[in-house]
């Protein structure tokens, strides 16, 4: 099968002054269409910024990211963002922040009426097309990641890549946005790259978990295949006999192979 | 999925509905002129005080100065002196033998003109200096030293430069107001938080809709507090700068009237200059708060 998104030999260095610092170390991974990936690893281990470079808006080193086999390194629509603390502009409306994008992306191949169709399209596929005309700072946190995933959405991206997406939200409101992005990606097949630290996340909602060893010179230390059968139900997998066995293996080698070594 | 969602919402508004009713009779029963009272009586706390204030203290200025020999007048006098100032500021009778709404509208003219020059030219280089790493190396320090200079050291050189009292004029309020509101801007854009600057590129904004979009809205709180510096600083500095120019304004008016010995009209124009600064300030902390409505709060 060819590779629809490919992670090609990824360095990482960063400098400042005359210290050098290697946060990745020869990252390849390849991704097919429609599949959810997620990687996970402890904090500091240089997954957010695997996802930069990803996004674009960070450099490889060395490697680089092919999409559809053509080399991307600088940010763009195709590859959209969805940011961990949402980053919805404050000064703009619920639909001006989606239509933000959408103006740029279709200003050529739709018109002014269908646009903005497909801006209530997209706040409908995550309920939030009430709140349209409220401003980010009116609504709470899980309801602007919503809309910072309508956003995303909307830009119709290959890869839609989600950086700890759930991370600020409280246990309630995550499960409900986790089943809402499950459900989204039933419906439209998105290719999906997401960042995690949340074993039960990544195992939820993934086919494949990257599992990514401590930085620096972080590498991929191992690749779960996710072998449960979608749709999945929360409550169905808390005994699920696959689902624990995959959350063993998660476990295992976040915590005793790949023991955060610094106090946590 | 989005069944349950809907459910819960339709449960959880339902309840306060049947509530509702019971909450909102309270507040009707009651009269219209319980509103009206309690308005007032917030209108009242805000007034009162500062009416009570003024009024002692007019009361002890005119306790002091009612002596004989006195060098300044009293409040009293002060009105009897001005009262054809006060009753008529629309009079014209050629040269500077104006009223006080010519002289005042003159001075707010030449702020007009500097002020806004200066709003322009400060928020670009602002943005300039907050944008690029280069620009601030080489434009702060001179900035730094620049904003240190005194208004009025500018005049003497604009005289000469332009050989005319008028575009002196405005070009002192320039040089006084453009500091604040240069420095202002810069932090502003410097502060701009990456994740914005992010949003922006993956959505592929070109660096004109990126000022427009990203960079003004984030950057207006920071902005408007460099505006409303600069026009303070304006209006103080065009009161000495006419003082010296000549002609119709508000501060030739009070240096003609310290030459002509009118210590009452020098007090009438004094009270008007600080109104007018009042609400000069005002007006761009009005405008402030519309612009910047939802960028404060994030």
């Amino acid at each position: 099968m060819q590779a629809y998104l490919k992670l090609d030999h990824i360095d990482k260095i960063f400098t400042r002054g005359n210290a050098t610092t290697e946060v990745l170390k020869d990252i390849n991974l390849t991704i097919e269409k429609g599949e959810y990936v997620s990687i996970i690893g402890h904090s500091g281990c240089g997954k957010s910024t695997l996802l930069n470079i990803v996004a674009g808006l960070t450099g490889a080193t060395h490697g680089g990211v092919l999409l559809e086999n053509r080399e991307v390194n600088s940010p763009g629509p195709d590859r959209a963002v969805v940011f961990q603390n949402h980053s919805l502009l404050p000064w703009l409306t619920v639909y001006e922040n989606v239509k933000l994008g959408v103006d740029k992306v279709f200003s050529k191949t739709k018109t002014r009426a269908e646009r903005d169709a497909w801006v209530m399209h997209n706040l409908n596929l995550v309920q939030m097309a009430h709140a349209k005309d409220k401003r980010p700072n009116e609504i709470s946190g899980g309801m602007k990641q919503r809309v910072g995933i309508a956003r995303a959405l909307a830009m119709e991206p290959k890869v839609l890549l989600l950086d700890e997406p759930f991370g600020a939200l409280d246990a309630l409101t995550r499960a409900h946005l986790q089943d809402s992005v499950m459900a989204l990606h039933q419906k439209l097949g998105n290719t999906i790259l997401m960042i995690t630290h949340d074993v039960d996340e990544a195992v939820l909602l993934s086919d494949r978990i990257v599992m990514m060893t401590n930085g620096p010179s972080a590498r991929i230390g191992e690749v779960l295949e996710v072998p449960l059968a979608r749709p999945r139900k929360r409550l169905e997998l808390a005994t699920n006999s696959g689902y624990l066995k995959c959350r063993q293996r998660v476990l295992e080698f976040l915590y005793e192979r790949h023991r955060f070594v610094e106090a946590a | 999925m989005s069944m349950p969602a809907l459910k819960t919402d339709a449960a959880s508004t339902a309840l306060p509905v049947t509530a509702a009713p019971v909450v909102t009779m309270t507040p009707k029963r009651a009269p219209q002129s319980e509103k009206y009272a309690k308005m007032a009586k917030e209108a009242a706390v805000r007034v009162v005080p500062p009416l009570i204030v003024v009024a002692f203290l007019l009361v002890v200025w005119e306790l002091i100065c009612r002596r004989a020999g006195s060098t300044l007048p009293p409040p009293s006098r002060v009105f009897s002196d001005t009262k054809e100032l006060i009753f008529d500021p629309f009079f014209d009778h050629g040269g500077i033998d104006k009223g006080l709404f010519w002289h005042l509208s003159a001075s707010l003219q030449r702020v007009a003109y500097g002020y806004s020059l200066a709003a322009i030219i400060g928020v670009a280089l602002g943005t300039l200096v907050g944008q690029s790493v280069w620009a601030m190396r080489g434009l702060d320090p001179l900035f730094q030293v620049l904003r240190t200079i005194p208004p009025l050291a500018w005049l003497p050189l604009s005289l000469a430069a332009f050989r005319d009292g008028h575009p002196s004029a405005i070009f002192v309020i320039f040089i006084t107001s453009v500091w604040p509101i240069i420095i202002n801007t810069a932090v502003g854009i410097r502060n701009i938080p990456q994740d914005y600057r992010n949003v922006a590129a993956v959505v592929q904004l070109n660096p004109l809709e990126f000022f427009a979009k990203i960079m003004i809205p984030a950057a207006a709180p920071y902005m408007f507090t460099g505006l409303r510096i600069g026009i303070g600083l304006s209006w103080l500095a065009i009161v000495a700068a006419e003082m010296l120019i000549g002609g119709v304004g508000i501060g030739f008016f009070i240096w003609d009237a310290w030459n002509s010995s009118h210590i009452s009209e020098i007090i009438l124009a004094l009270f008007y200059v600080g109104i007018i600064g009042f609400v000069l300030d005002r007006l761009i902390a009005g405008v402030a708060k519309i612009v910047t409505r939802g960028t404060a709060v994030n």
